[in-house]
């Protein structure tokens, strides 16, 4: 457990030193107070808060970026630090290859969660400080939304680890990370939708969907945010197919937090194997 | 007391796909011994070194460090007795040299408050132990990395070309660190092209050539080995050489070098009678200088002996 704390503590530092820490840290914030902001203003008449649209907005924001970043903090943690030859040594001293991996994650996934925490708290703050009478519900699904992207992030960060696993080159494995961004988060729906489409309805049901739904981190996370509090859903259109949606929160959750452990324990499984 | 060698190899080999790093090594190396092995890049020298690390794991045959699997169960156990020094030595150009130092210290369980000390030890100055060592040269890299496998007293030591980029007072003093460790007790394997400062510094020698091992011994042994011919220098006047050439007769490969130099080559166990005979002869030597075959030649023997073998065998 030591050894874990010692080397995520080592990567959470390496964060502070180049920057990357404030530098996420301030482009969540900024976007975020940007969104609520321009959120606050037109509300009036629709019935849902402040709160609600802009944690449609966020949420509809994170799923690009808050992956962009994970994949670019974490492609090049492993084959980087080979390639260096910064890994030879720390693999010499009495630390397990999982420890050296995990440990790392850990600080990478620390610093997007400090990051999405606080850039995204103070768009909530600022909500605070705006006056407007906010509900608990409001909140909590604030909350969720917060919680639900360092998930996000953690999984992203995973699927890098795994590609920075993978290959013997960091170019390779920038590759890949640019691939499974453009693929998950744009491509996927795409195809989805073209799928549908081309379906008619005949063979692909709404728990083939559900399940293809669950079958990529983005699409879960945008699942339990827009569908899973009832005030965000009315607002965001999605109500409809909230109501199609058999996907309990907890099961979206579930399957993001799948979505970490799954490519963590494949490189993790990978990097043992490794001939370094 | 009879000592157990720290490391054992027995018929290590080691492939990388169709390439053979390290071929049927055996290699036994006991405390208190400085070992040198020497062989060109890609001889198998640091797949050898990772093999010993446990940093990858032996194709065929036995190893065993400190008495146990180094890639197993006990890994953890034996390295934190280990030292190591890599080639090229890498660290994380953000962190300082005290940071640097007190990370590694954490991961092997000793603890910082004797790094202060380590690195007076290396000759790292306090002001530069609080920079960052992106900033550093190659020479204050390289003691930073003597450092960190000088952590915890280690009772194996690697190290893999440590003095390439340090000036010649700072390898004195590396070398120095290096037979005081080994004076305690440490086994030290050090691998090296610099072959010629490794004289005097190596108990053993055993060199490699393309993944196997051709030749272990000391220098004298292996100088036996080679009968590779000494060389006796004279500084004399010019007309004395053609009467020394006359006199001294067959048997003795008599060169001219520049500067009024003869040089005479005969084997090792004719020396004496060899500068007997010069001597006897009323020459008016100024000089006489006898050189022995350095690490350097007797490389370059083995590693025809065993091309030619190897051809031979095909």
């Amino acid at each position: 457990m030591n050894t874990l704390l010692i080397i995520a503590g080592k990567e959470i530092r390496d964060g502070l030193r180049n920057r990357w820490v404030v530098a996420t840290t301030l482009l969540m914030a900024s976007l975020a107070l940007a969104l609520s902001f321009l959120g606050a203003a037109p509300t009036g008449t629709v019935g849902v808060g402040p709160v609600e649209v802009t944690i449609v907005s966020l949420s509809s924001l994170t799923i690009f970026l808050l992956p962009l970043i994970a994949l670019l903090l974490s492609f090049d943690a492993v084959v980087g630090e080979i390639d260096r030859g910064t890994m030879t040594l720390l693999l010499s001293y009495p630390v397990a290859r999982w420890q050296v991996l995990i440990g790392k994650f850990l600080g990478h996934a620390a610093i997007i969660a400090f990051a999405t925490v606080l850039g995204y708290g103070s768009a909530g703050a600022a909500l605070a400080l705006g006056g407007a009478e906010i509900g608990h519900d409001s909140w909590r699904a604030f909350a969720a939304m917060i919680g639900s992207s360092v998930l996000l992030g953690a999984a992203f960060t995973a699927l890098g680890y795994l590609a920075s696993t993978l290959v013997r080159d960091r170019g390779t494995a920038a590759g890949i990370a640019v691939a499974l961004w453009l693929v998950l988060v744009l491509l996927y729906d795409i195809a989805l939708l073209g799928l549908l489409v081309a379906d008619g309805g005949k063979t692909v049901d709404a728990g083939v969907l559900n399940g293809l739904l669950l079958a990529n981190p983005a699409d879960a996370y945008r699942l339990f945010n827009l569908t899973g509090f009832k005030n965000v859903s009315l607002l965001a259109g999605t109500a409809g197919l909230a109501a199609q949606v058999q996907f309990s929160g907890a099961v979206l959750l579930g399957a993001l937090a799948a979505w970490v452990a799954a490519p963590l324990g494949l490189a993790v499984l990978l990097f043992s194997k490794r001939q370094i | 007391m009879t000592q157990e060698p720290t490391i054992r190899a027995v018929g290590v080999t080691k492939r990388y796909g169709s390439h053979t790093a390290v071929r049927a090594v055996d290699l036994a190396l006991m405390p208190g011994e400085c070992v040198a092995m020497v062989g060109h890049n890609g001889a198998g020298k640091s797949s050898l070194i990772k093999l010993m690390l446990g940093l990858t794991t032996p194709d065929a045959g036995h190893l065993s460090v400190l008495g146990g699997d180094p890639a197993g169960a006990d890994a953890p156990h034996i390295r934190r007795q280990v030292g190591f020094l890599p080639e090229n030595v890498a660290f994380h150009p953000s962190m300082t040299g005290r940071e640097t130092l007190d990370f590694y210290a954490r991961l092997k369980g000793v603890p910082c408050r004797g790094n202060p000390a380590l690195f007076e030890r290396v000759g790292l100055e306090t002001p530069a132990v609080a920079r960052r060592v992106g900033t550093y040269s190659k020479g204050m890299r390289q003691r930073l990395a003597l450092a960190q496998a000088l952590l915890g007293d280690p009772k194996i030591l690697f190290l893999d070309e440590p003095t390439t980029g340090l000036d010649p007072a700072l390898r004195q003093s590396f070398y120095e660190i290096v037979a005081t460790l080994r004076d305690a007790g440490t086994t030290i394997l050090l691998c090296s092209h610099a072959l010629t400062e490794l004289e005097g510094q190596a108990d053993r020698v055993v060199v490699m050539s393309r993944g196997s091992k051709v030749a272990d011994g000391s220098l004298s042994t292996l100088r036996g080995l080679a009968r590779l011919p000494v060389r006796i220098r004279l500084t004399l006047a010019e007309e004395d050489a053609e009467t020394l050439a006359r006199r001294m007769g067959e048997g003795a490969a008599l060169t001219r070098l520049a500067g009024g130099v003869v040089e005479l080559a005969c084997a090792n166990d004719d020396k004496v009678a060899a500068v007997r005979r010069v001597i006897a002869n009323d020459t008016a030597i100024t000089d006489i200088e006898i050189v022995q075959p350095s690490l350097d030649e007797m490389y370059a023997h083995f590693l025809r002996q065993t091309d030619a073998q190897r051809e031979a065998a095909e």
